[in-house]
């Protein structure tokens, strides 16, 4: 099975190909066949693959497959190869599963839109270009991925194109993490300037020896790579455009922003560890932005009203999580949150899109309410995904994979990032039962009408189990790239780590009940109160970011292209071309044709000449 | 003999193309297809045969460059001046591009073009062939000759068949401001190419126009950097570098489309090519010494061209601005010098040819059904055309530098080779990504998405317009995919002019020396 490795990538981009090539010529039901299938068949490919991996283990652990030389320029000499190991083989087997998972959920929830083979010919391309930038060898490779991951975000955002706002949308989201791009691909240009080649087995292997711990070009290069992971990532200060961009199909937000492409920046830190390594400055950044973003997240998500943005600004405080990990060194434990997270934010964005649609595309919380009774399996899901969001102590996915990372950050005296993500988990509590208690409980404000068949329940059910400690279970074959965290096996400590973190969860279920059950009086009343409508105000705006950004960049920019619109540079030559003109038209009017002027002219002349020779 | 039939059949053509316009409107587009194809097929089997992996450029001393194929007859022996050709890797390539190019234009100037017809060709012929004598020329007259050769009928092109803009800016206007700005240019260049010749005549008594006896001519440091100020500047016009760029939107806007295509496809190129075939070579040390300018026009080249190309409305200027910013990529390239950089600047012009030609054609095809360029009348096309629309995203994508696509290779060599040598410079040029991603999505956005102005279909594309776009659409893949073989075929030429490039830094670096251990004691 290993040597059929590219047919994992291969599959999708024919998938892409076969319907973006047939536009308006293939069925719904063909296009369905086509997009999903072509998924499942890289999924089928992704588990034999690995089951042939670990069953036969190499003596690095890994398989690589190169498939052509891209290019020879001089020492520069990337090639197109596969490299598939404990790491890129958990990424795949995370697209290519909750990947198959979500386009069946697709084909039904898009099912009737007049660009529904257009969507699934995105999404298959979203999907090929996933694997790529997770099994390229070489960081070219994995740019080349990157950027096309980018592409299809946007295209996907903005896929309901006839409104503006979802094209702004997308163009934000791709601009900003072009600008991360941007900083990774100087990143890669002065890693190439040091170590000749960007070939990742050889960067890593050649990096000790070749830059000192904390030298300030190997601290550049790895502040230059995490730029590109913020941006990507939606972590501090490139996060913006992640709330926005749940413009999108809610299929779209499930799959690229949330489970797959927004934790490519996690792979991305976590593939180029040794360079992370060698910058321990770089390195405490990383757990710092993790930190912050996912308390300026966690903030916001407590008074947002549209479920997809509550949900989206808890994507973005679990990866802060994610970066949180890495900066603690808890390399493991941030991919095995990188999982679960994939599972059950999978889930949640899922039952979220069967309420929107529900609820005729409603999306503001308040306005539903009561769905407990109409949409049992979406309010199950919900249950569960949200306890697992919340990691609800044993029971759930999320718990064995936040709770790992609060204790590695724990038992590697990170006192800061510990006690950060503690109270991110209080927060979390909260804003996430208060949707669940406003959406599912309370009185009935809208008709709602359930959804049937196996695209809708198969994918919900899967991802419903995934999400228990099922999910938890799943342990990523990590052994061999990443190395452990600090603490393994801690044993009381670590029990007493786990039982703070579960009655932090549970203090927050409790008091989002006390005030989102009811008829929360004491929400209203901080509400109205100056400093609580002011706070409020102030976490609505996610702390101001876009405001800010846009009088920092967007409007000196607008400005600029406005008052430079006729292109000073000609102006200025085409203003000589005109001064000479009316030179001519002056000189011009000399010529009268009467005698007597030119008479006089000859005789001003000669005095002026025989004074100028007199005089000098 | 093939390189002399390269240029000589798109004169026949061009002349069979006008007189057989009075046996039917048709024929003389079959001819100039026939003739272009021939020309494209001519340079394909020069590719097939030739070795390329030896060329030495800049064989300095006796002997001088040699080439894969020559062809050489004196003209006008008192003067030293004959009619020589050569071929190497580097023309070879800009001859393929010009054939390609040239099919296409033919092409996307089918229904166009109703007047006149055997004339119009006659024109799109001639220039053609100038420029496929630009990239042949051995000799610096008949390369003079030649660069002023292409002028003229792209003059006509645009003076005849343009567009008025109601409200704007006449053809006759456009046309004549690129005539001057050129003419004026290349005027500066024949006083450098003359002293030139005068000064390799009192240095060796020899008085020749030839490209090889001119190589390695000994002058003084400031003769030298005169004379290549006097190049560049010719150059720089036509790349064109800001701040002489301004003939370039004028004549886009205004050029018939096939005269767009191959105003930004071919004849940009022409100037990059001759940046590496004369500025360069002719005068090394200058150019060191010269090369943080000229990146740093490179530089706000990109940026200016980017910027400018955000605020416009008429679709055709925008794509022009964003030539100028990706061409500022190329003349970062090529004064950066180191390998990478240089076979980046190859694959830049290819990849810039390709995409820019077929978005000219795109535009062409919009103008020819909604009879407006102006992005503001545009909006929601994507609901009007099946084809057309993700065609041209295709090519916006390639645009802001998409993996995958010529572009992005191009571009990365570029900075990947220039960060080496200027760390600061390739930063600032890589705002230019970030950029052109504005740029382009904003050119998407306006022209195609939105809502529609009207739920009337448009006519889409037809069985011409779609075979040019995706075979345009199939190279740029390929260049993006496996750049190899075109990178093969350039790496020679590139590497001597890196090797003539760098013997001018390490002599301009030990007189550096030089003086300072002379000042020292």
């Amino acid at each position: 099975m290993l040597n059929l490795l590219f047919l994992v990538f291969l599959s999708p981009l024919l998938g892409f190909l076969i319907l973006s090539l047939g536009r308006g010529r293939i069925g719904q039901n063909a296009a369905t066949v086509i997009g999903v299938g072509s998924i499942g068949v890289s999924a089928l490919v992704t588990l034999g693959a690995g089951i042939d991996l670990l069953s036969h283990p190499t003596a690095d652990g890994a398989f690589t497959q190169v498939l052509w030389q891209w290019m020879q320029v001089g020492t520069f000499n990337p090639r197109f190869a596969l490299r598939l190991d404990g790491l890129s083989l958990t990424m795949c087997g995370v697209i290519t599963g909750v990947g198959f998972l979500i386009h069946l959920f697709a084909s039904w929830y898009m099912r009737g839109d007049e660009g529904f083979t257009r969507f699934f010919s995105y999404m298959n391309l979203f999907v090929a270009s996933m694997l790529f930038l997770v099994l390229g060898d070489n960081l070219l490779f994995l740019y080349f991925g990157w950027e096309g991951v980018g592409l299809c975000s946007y295209l996907l955002i903005g896929f309901w194109y006839l409104d503006p706002a979802n094209g702004s949308a997308a163009r934000k989201a791709f601009i900003v993490t072009r600008i991360g791009d941007t900083f990774m691909a100087i990143g890669l240009f002065l890693l190439f300037r040091e170590l000749g080649t960007l070939d990742i087995q050889q960067a890593m292997a050649t990096a000790p020896g070749h830059f000192e711990v904390g030298s300030k070009t190997v601290t550049a290069i790895a502040f230059l790579l995490l730029g590109g992971a913020v941006g990507k990532s939606a972590q501090l200060p490139l996060q913006t455009w992640l709330p926005d961009a749940m413009a999108g199909p809610t299929p779209v937000s499930a799959l690229i922003h949330a489970a797959t492409m927004v934790t490519a920046g996690v792979y991305l830190i976590a593939r180029t560890r040794v360079l992370f390594e060698l910058a321990p400055l770089a390195l405490h950044w990383v757990g710092i932005i993790g930190a912050v973003t996912l308390l300026i997240a966690g903030f916001t998500a407590l008074v947002q009203t549209d479920i997809k943005r509550i949900l989206a600004y808890s994507t973005m405080s679990q990866i802060g999580y994610m970066f949180l990990a890495l900066g603690a060194s808890a390399w493991q434990a941030a991919i095995f949150h990188l999982m679960t997270h994939a599972f059950f934010k999978a889930l949640l964005f899922l039952s979220a899109g069967a309420v929107i649609l529900a609820c005729h595309h409603e999306q503001d919380i308040f306005k539903m309410g009561g769905l407990r009774k109409k949409l049992p399996l979406p309010y199950w899901s919900f249950i569960v995904g949200g306890g697992a969001l919340c990691a609800v102590p044993y029971l759930t996915a999320g718990f064995y994979s936040k709770d790992e990372i609060l204790w590695q950050a724990f038992a590697g005296g990170h006192m800061d990032l510990f006690l950060a993500g503690l109270f991110g988990a209080f927060l979390t509590s909260i804003y996430t039962f208060r949707l669940i208690f406003t959406v599912f409980f309370g009185k009935e404000h809208s008709a709602a009408h359930s959804g049937h068949g196996v695209a809708y329940t198969l994918p919900l059910a899967a991802l419903l189990i995934l999400s228990t400690f099922v999910g938890g279970m799943i342990h990523p074959p990590l052994s061999l790239v990443l190395p452990a965290g600090p603490g393994e096996g801690g044993g009381s400590a670590e029990m007493q780590v786990q039982l703070l973190s579960g009655s932090v969860a549970i203090l927050g279920i409790v008091i989002a009940a006390l005030l989102f059950l009811g008829d929360r009086r004491f929400v209203k009343w901080l509400k109205n109160s100056a400093i609580g409508g002011l706070l409020a105000r102030y976490f609505g705006a996610a702390f101001g970011f876009d405001w800010l950004y846009d009088k920092l960049f967007v409007k000196p920019f607008l400005w600029l292209v406005r008052v430079n619109a006729s292109d000073w540079f000609d102006r200025g030559i085409m203003g000589a071309a005109g001064s000479l003109q009316t030179l001519n038209g002056q000189l011009t009017r000399t010529q009268t044709g009467q005698i007597r002027w030119y008479a006089a002219s000859v005789a001003v002349g000669a005095v002026l000449v025989i004074a100028v020779a007199a005089l000098t | 003999m093939i390189l002399i039939w390269l240029f000589m059949v798109p004169f026949i053509g061009g002349l069979l193309c006008w007189q057989i316009e009075r046996f039917g409107l048709t024929l003389p587009r079959w001819i100039a297809l026939g003739t272009m194809f021939i020309v494209l097929m001519l340079a394909l089997l020069l590719w097939h045969t030739g070795d390329y992996s030896q060329t030495l450029l800049g064989n300095h001393g006796a002997g001088g460059g040699h080439w894969v194929e020559e062809f050489s007859v004196p003209w006008i022996p008192r003067l030293g001046i004959s009619f020589s050709f050569g071929l190497d890797g580097l023309s070879l390539l800009m001859v393929v591009l010009t054939g390609l190019l040239g099919l296409m234009a033919v092409a996307c100037s089918w229904k166009e073009i109703a007047r006149n017809v055997g004339f119009f060709h006659l024109n799109l012929m001639w220039n053609l062939g100038g420029v496929i004598g630009v990239f042949l020329a051995t000799d610096l007259f008949l390369y003079f000759f030649f660069w002023e050769m292409m002028l003229v009928p792209m003059f006509f092109l645009i003076a005849l068949w343009g567009h008025n803009i109601p409200g704007g800016k006449s053809r006759v206007f456009s046309a004549t401001k690129f005539f001057i700005f050129t003419q004026a240019s290349g005027l500066i260049m024949l006083v450098s190419i003359l002293s030139l010749v005068f000064v390799h005549y009192r240095a060796t008594g020899t008085l020749t126009f030839a490209y090889d006896a001119l190589l390695n001519t000994p002058m003084g440091a400031a003769t030298e950097y005169w004379l290549m100020l006097g190049f560049f500047i010719a150059f720089a016009v036509k790349l064109p570098v800001v701040p002489f760029h301004s003939w370039l939107p004028d004549a886009h806007s205004q050029a018939p489309t096939a005269g767009s295509v191959d105003l930004a496809g071919v004849l940009l190129k022409t100037a990059a090519y001759s940046l590496l075939r004369f500025a360069v070579p002719l005068f090394p040390h200058a150019s060191f010494a010269f090369a943080p300018v000229a990146m740093w026009l490179g530089v706000i080249g990109i940026i200016y061209g980017a910027l400018l190309a955000f605020s416009q409305n008429d679709v055709k200027r925008m794509v022009a601005y964003t030539s100028i910013s990706h061409m500022g990529f190329v003349l970062v390239g090529i004064y950066a010098g180191s390998e990478q950089a240089l076979q980046g600047v190859v694959i830049q012009m290819l990849a810039h040819g390709l995409s820019a030609g077929a978005l000219f054609i795109l535009c062409g095809e919009i103008q020819e059904r909604l009879h407006t360029r102006d992005l503001r009348e545009m909006g929601g096309l994507w609901a009007r055309f099946s084809y057309l629309p993700p065609i041209a995203l295709f090519f916006a994508a390639a645009s802001l530098g998409l993996p995958g696509l010529g572009n992005f290779v191009g571009e990365f060599l570029i900075l990947l080779g220039s960060y080496k040598v200027a760390p600061v410079v390739t930063i600032f040029a890589a705002t230019g990504l970030i950029l052109a991603a504005v740029y382009s999505l904003m050119l998407v956005q306006r022209a195609f998405l939105g809502k529609p102005k009207s739920d009337e279909k448009l006519r889409d594309l037809n069985a011409r317009e779609v075979v040019t776009v995706v075979t345009l659409m199939v190279l740029l893949v390929g260049l993006g995919l496996y750049p190899q073989p075109v990178l093969d075929i350039s790496h020679a030429s590139m590497a001597a002019v890196q090797e003539i490039y760098q013997s001018g830094a390490t002599a301009t670096a030990s007189a550096a020396t030089l003086t300072t251990t002379a000042g020292a004691p």
